[in-house]
């Protein structure tokens, strides 16, 4: 398999299958565009909305329509470890077809577990292959978080390879390594307490390239594609936050993008999932919306080609694009309940408080009484006499 | 540290030993002045020592027209901001609902806007108490580094929770968690203080009016 994904619509002719020989013999996205029968006005929306999406201005649309016109198709070799397949999953099934599932047809997905049509030492071979063929040029993909080197590494191996073997070795030829989906970004499900596994997220293993963290669980697919695009129009990784997350995407908070927004702000919020406030589409916060510290763009995006987002369904956003995420209290608890029992530590501090001001108390009693005990009186001539 | 990691740290552990140093230090004083109890009272009751603390207590809340006429500044600002700090405190829907998952009480709360709008003014008032604190000769001169150091704490909580609300520093979780860990020195500082006035001061008060309604007399 080089670069077929199960998604493309019947009909259409299937990108060559070109042996992965180095980026110069690839055909460019524009002509694999057209080739899967992109029309001009479809690829140009792409274009534009890619430019809104990094916080471009509209003129530069263009620009990137030009730049990935010419672009050479970059091999992708994309390693699944301790994941579900949710990422690949939401990827693949976005809304096909799109353009962003085309782009992705239009990159060289030269090793994928789940998409790949080879298997066992032939699979292996390809990934070896390309990592030979594109050396220092290719991306690496990463879904899934993976057993850190002091970790068991019995706990996920692929072909009889540790995941940090696999990993390690891929990543160092490659430009960069985006990690897709939480698991891969921050450890996701399998670093959730107690980490079972010794999962670590790709950033505290690779120091030595680039890694650009596509959160969520799963991430937006636009989201992914919207990093290959940039990758491919400038030459470069886009800006990253703190996490190492594209600015473009996670820039901004749910709440600060929600459509419930004004419902928060006038105080109007739904407190069961059935209640009047939850049919009229009142604010989430208090059955648990961790909208306001999550950063993401599903509430500008939506998801399933546009149609909705979690918060619109009825449904508290659970925070999934922000690290341990797993662990940051209930999901159905509001932003500032604390996790773990405060009233419980309440009551025993309480019950030890009230143990030692008692005692504190009654010493302080008996020392009055026993001074009152002790009081001896003192006549004016016998204090004169002193004097 | 990232920004999520102190969240989860001033949530999480910080909290739980800031609500426990709370929970026994305050316990430690309050319960400590209730074995003390009072000398006893040998004369007879000329009238109820409940009734006359339960009046007093009330009765406190009313400026009192002397010392109204005497420093007018002191009664209507120290007022205005202790009654918005309650208000922000127990009136705002996530502190209500922090409230409701540690206690298992509720009650209900006021529009954001309101609370906002109150924090404001308790802010500006906190701010003027402070300008006349340090500009009147006879207070400055009987003020304590311990005063400056509430006025400080209660300040820092009131403020970071107005710009946790208004998303003024970026990213949120790093506001909450300042926010929370200002709540949490709040806490911590409280039964060491001054700050204990949120609890004595009612026991001072009941004790009073306790005495002189024995007494008969009014107060």
């Amino acid at each position: 398999m080089a670069t077929s994904s199960p998604q493309r619509p019947a009909g259409q002719s299937a990108p060559t299958m070109d042996p992965p020989l180095g980026p110069i013999q690839r055909p460019t996205l524009g002509e694999s565009l057209r080739r899967n029968g992109v029309s001009r006005r479809g690829f140009l929306k792409f274009c534009a909305a890619t430019a809104s999406m990094m916080a471009l201005p509209p003129s530069m649309a263009p620009a990137i329509a030009a730049a990935l016109e010419t672009a050479r198709r970059p091999s992708v070799i994309w390693l699944s470890f301790q994941e579900c397949t949710g990422c690949t999953e939401s990827l693949t099934r976005s809304f096909s077809p799109t353009v962003e599932n085309l782009i992705l047809d239009t990159i060289s997905l030269d090793y994928h577990h789940t998409l790949q049509a080879a298997a066992g030492d032939a699979a292996e071979h390809a990934r070896e292959e390309a990592m030979r063929a594109n050396a220092g040029a290719y991306l690496v993909v990463v879904d899934g978080s993976l057993p850190g080197p002091k970790a068991n590494p019995g706990h996920s191996t692929i072909a009889g390879i540790s995941n940090y073997d696999m990993l390690m070795e891929t990543v160092a030829d490659a430009a960069a390594v985006i990690a897709v989906g939480s698991c891969a970004a921050f450890g996701g499900l399998p670093k959730a307490d107690p980490n079972p596994s010794g999962a670590v997220a790709v950033q505290d293993l690779v120091k030595d390239k680039p890694v650009i963290n596509v959160s969520g669980c799963p991430p937006l697919p636009m989201v992914i594609t919207g990093v290959l695009a940039q990758y491919l129009t400038f030459g470069k990784l886009p800006e990253l936050d703190e996490y190492n997350r594209p600015r473009a995407f996670f820039g901004q908070s749910i709440h600060d993008r929600c459509y419930r927004r004004p419902f928060y702000d006038k105080g109007l919020f739904a407190e069961t999932f059935d209640d009047e406030g939850a049919k009229k589409g009142w604010c989430l916060y208090r059955l648990g919306c961790k909208g306001p510290m999550t950063y993401n763009a599903c509430a500008t995006m939506k998801w399933n080609g546009g149609s909705s987002w979690p918060v619109e369904s009825g449904a508290p956003c659970l925070g999934c694009s922000e690290p341990d995420f797993w662990d940051a209290g209930g999901f159905y608890d509001a932003l500032s309940v604390p996790p773990g029992n405060s009233g419980e530590m309440l009551l025993t501090a309480g019950a030890a408080g009230v143990a030692v001001g008692a005692g504190v108390g009654l010493l302080a009693r008996s020392k009055a009484k026993s001074a009152e005990k002790q009081h001896q009186t003192v006549t004016a001539e016998q204090l004169e006499q002193k004097l | 540290m990232t920004a999520m990691d102190f969240l989860m740290l001033t949530k999480g552990p910080l909290f739980q030993a800031a609500l426990a140093v709370f929970a026994l230090g305050m316990l430690v004083r309050l319960v400590e002045i209730f074995v003390l109890g009072r000398a006893h009272n040998y004369a007879a009751p000329r009238g109820s020592a409940v009734l006359g603390g339960l009046r007093t207590t009330y009765k406190r809340f009313e400026p009192d027209p002397g010392t109204f006429k005497a420093a007018p500044f002191d009664v209507v600002v120290g007022m205005i901001w202790h009654i918005g700090f309650i208000v922000a405190l127990l009136l705002f829907i996530p502190h209500v609902e922090l409230i409701k998952s540690t206690f298992g009480i509720a009650w209900p709360a006021l529009p954001n806007p309101v609370v906002d709008a109150v924090t404001a003014i308790t802010l500006l008032g906190l701010l003027a108490a402070l300008v006349h604190r340090l500009a009147h000769p006879v207070k400055r001169f009987l003020s304590t580094p311990e005063d400056y150091l509430i006025w400080g704490v209660t300040f820092l909580v009131m403020l970071t929770g107005w710009l946790a609300y208004h998303r003024i520093i970026n990213p949120y979780p790093l506001a909450l968690g300042i926010h929370i860990l200002a709540a949490e020195i709040f806490l911590v500082v409280l039964p060491f203080t001054k700050l204990t006035h949120i609890f004595t001061a009612f026991v001072a008060r009941y004790y009073n009016g306790a005495i002189f309604g024995r007494k008969g007399v009014q107060s």
